[in-house]
């Protein structure tokens, strides 16, 4: 049973400063399998990747990745380990300064020996598969928002990670790229077998191609289940979040002195 | 790829424009081919005083520079000054009794040394010496001379006057 | 008043803090594991970017200050009749302080602040750390090429400076006010000494280039990763690097005057 836990995460512990951003949290994400992390804004869904990533250490706890344990790596194994992770940034993170081919050939060069002919149909190979293989001599600034995290997810894609990890990937999309960038994700997670992990907080498109779901607030892990269980789950807060209700577990208020009387002490 | 290709040769112009400058103020705006150890010797020639004159000042032949001082030293036995000039060897036809002084240039000028030939058929080469010199004329010196010469003669015809009145 | 004395000895921890952190950059930068077919692409492209695009700027300006040096040393040295001593007066002060300290300080506005601006923006845009994501170290792709064109850009900068700035001079002493053509390179080659004078102008480039690029890379890698951070880190970078170079300018030409 543990071999299909690719990622296991124990007793994970993170501050920022003063701020509690993980209290003693632990997770499986099963090998195979799309799991997605869900929870309203500043709950640290990123800092998350980031900790899986090993761009951030735990203070307290392990982040195990398929049998190393990422905090514990020098940095030459952790670069190492990065080869079979792909991370598709909120921002697509596309560098600038060169074109859409050779964003995407970029790991290919960096990592590999393969010749220049080699390289050029691996890229072809990825950009067809998200559907911009016309698109491979545009410059990062051509691109639209939606072209830019398809192009990010073609460079992700181009060492054929193990685990693919998403953030965000649906934030600030209009209907129709949103739409195509669901159908990919979860067709090139069916093509690949990889394992992906989606961060998100836009429940009906997670809920949509999601096997299981983690939904985490204040730090702790508050409801998980496949999406199905959490859609009939009777907690409030996860209750709340699934339904996207005004008010609820989460107060529409910030916390403040009672109204009347926060007016009256103006007059005074 | 043309893009790449342009950037190579910009910066291939920008590199030999720099060389080009090196070249331009090692020749054209210092001494640098005149430094060169290789084509010049160097010849000693002592004074009893070298004023003002530094190292790097002209070496001159009737006004035409031929080399500079390299060094200046004080000989510990007879207090003189030895200084070491730096010909060229285009000038290689220098007379062993050719006489050397320090002049200055102008009334406010620097010191340079000139080198007046002499007319024997041997010829300075390197470690040779000139021992025919005129120290530096110091301008304090002769305006004090000048005074006190002036004054004499004021006595001088003082006397006569006195002498003549007796 | 205990406060005022909190805040200066965090103050002073702030800057003990930056320091050792651009330390250990710096020596990032300079001990990466070289990997030389791939990194000297990475290294035309930046002497590219940061010493052919500041070539106009330096070249504008050394015309028009070795112009300027000519005509207020016209003026000065007339009083004397020493109009002849001009071309001296020119190389000597260009070589010796203008031609480094002036490239140093554009070289730090045009280049320097772009360099800052550049990287920050990668790192707000998050390309530095997608790239080490893909396992790729930022510092042998992004940072260090950066660093050693700076490094190399300079000094070229200033070689090229102080010719056109004596060709700028040699246009107004020689061209437009009648100073004698032959006196005035005959004075200049009599009193510029190459290997003292010339050589010690590209010393201290190089020491500035090193200075200045540091500076700018640091700013840019260390830089708070938004909008506000990176004009600030800009702001930051010609700040410090200016004051960089005109003291370590006084420190050289002290240790200059004073040694040799």
């Amino acid at each position: 049973m543990s071999n299909d836990i690719l990622v296991k995460v124990r007793n994970l512990s993170f501050s920022r400063g003063s701020r509690l951003i993980f209290d003693n949290i632990s997770l499986d994400i099963p090998h195979g399998k799309i799991t997605a992390i869900m929870g309203p804004s500043g709950t640290g869904k990123t800092t998350l990747l980031q900790l899986i990533g090993g761009q951030l250490k735990p203070q307290a706890g392990f982040i195990d990745v398929g049998g190393h344990v990422i905090g514990d790596l020098n940095r030459r194994q952790l670069y190492r380990a990065r080869r079979d992770m792909g991370l598709l940034f909120q921002s697509g993170a596309l560098f600038s300064d060169l074109n859409v081919f050779e964003n995407v050939a970029f790991p290919l060069r960096a990592h590999t020996k393969l010749s220049e002919s080699m390289i050029r149909d691996l890229v072809l190979m990825k950009l067809e598969a998200v559907g911009l293989r016309g698109a491979r001599e545009l410059q990062v600034s051509q691109l639209s928002g939606g072209m830019a995290r398809r192009v990010a997810l073609a460079r992700a894609l181009a060492l054929d990670p193990q685990l693919m990890m998403y953030d965000e990937p649906f934030t600030g999309q209009d209907p129709i790229s949103m739409g195509v960038l669901v159908r990919l994700i979860k067709r090139v997670h069916d093509a690949l077998g990889m394992t992906s992990i989606i961060v998100s907080h836009d429940v009906p498109e997670t809920a949509g191609i999601a096997d299981y779901i983690y939904l985490l607030a204040g730090g702790k892990v508050i409801g998980q289940g496949t999406p199905a269980e959490l859609q009939r789950s009777q907690s409030p807060y996860v209750e709340q979040f699934m339904h996207g209700l005004a008010d609820g577990a989460v107060p529409f208020h910030y916390p403040a002195a009672a109204y009347q009387a926060d007016l009256l002490e103006a007059v005074e | 790829m043309n893009n790449s290709k342009w950037m190579e040769t910009t910066v291939g112009v920008f590199i030999l424009l720099a060389i080009a400058s090196l070249l331009f103020l090692a020749f054209k705006a210092s001494d640098f081919s005149r430094l060169d150890n290789k084509n010049s010797y160097v010849v000693s020639a002592e004074f009893d005083n070298i004023g003002a004159l530094k190292p790097r000042a002209a070496v001159a032949v009737a006004g035409v520079k031929i080399g500079q001082v390299e060094a200046i030293k004080l000989d510990p036995q007879t207090y003189r000054a030895i200084v070491y000039l730096r010909i060229s060897d285009r000038h290689e036809n220098i007379p062993m009794d050719s006489s050397a002084s320090i002049l200055t240039a102008g009334l406010l000028g620097a010191n340079y040394i000139s080198i007046s030939p002499g007319f024997e058929n041997q010829y300075l080469g390197n470690g040779g010496q000139i021992s025919d010199t005129h120290p530096a004329l110091i301008l304090e010196d002769m305006i004090g001379q000048l005074l006190f010469s002036m004054k004499n003669d004021k006595a001088a015809e003082a006397d006569k006057d006195k002498g003549e009145n007796t | 008043m205990i406060s005022q004395i909190r805040k200066l000895g965090d103050q002073g921890l702030n800057v003990c803090n930056e320091l050792g952190y651009s330390g250990i950059f710096l020596f990032r930068t300079l001990f990466h594991k070289p990997r030389l077919t791939k990194s000297f692409p990475l290294l035309i492209r930046q002497m590219y970017a940061i010493g052919v695009l500041s070539l106009p700027i330096i070249l504008v300006s050394a015309v028009f200050i070795g112009m300027v040096v000519a005509l207020q040393g016209f003026n000065i040295l007339n009083k004397f009749s020493a109009t002849e001593e001009l071309g001296q007066m020119v190389a000597l002060s260009v070589v010796r302080e203008l031609g480094p300290v002036v490239s140093a300080l554009l070289f730090a506005g045009r280049a320097g602040s772009a360099l800052t601006a550049e990287i920050g923006l990668m790192k707000a845009t998050e390309q530095l750390a997608s790239m080490e994501m893909m396992g790729v170290d930022p510092m042998w792709r992004v940072i260090s090429p950066r660093f050693w064109a700076g490094f190399y850009s300079l000094p070229l900068l200033v070689i090229i400076f102080c010719a056109i700035a004596i060709i700028g001079g040699y246009l107004v002493g020689v061209v437009w006010l009648g100073v004698d053509n032959g006196a005035f390179w005959n004075n200049m080659q009599a009193s510029v000494d190459f290997r003292i004078d010339a050589i010690n102008g590209v010393i201290k480039s190089i020491v500035f280039g090193f200075v200045v690029t540091w500076i700018a890379v640091f700013q840019g890698y260390a830089c708070i990763p938004t909008a506000e951070g990176i004009s600030r880190a800009t702001t930051r970078t010609v700040v410090y690097s200016s004051l960089a170079v005109l003291g370590l300018d006084f420190v050289l030409t002290a240790l200059m005057m004073g040694g040799w």
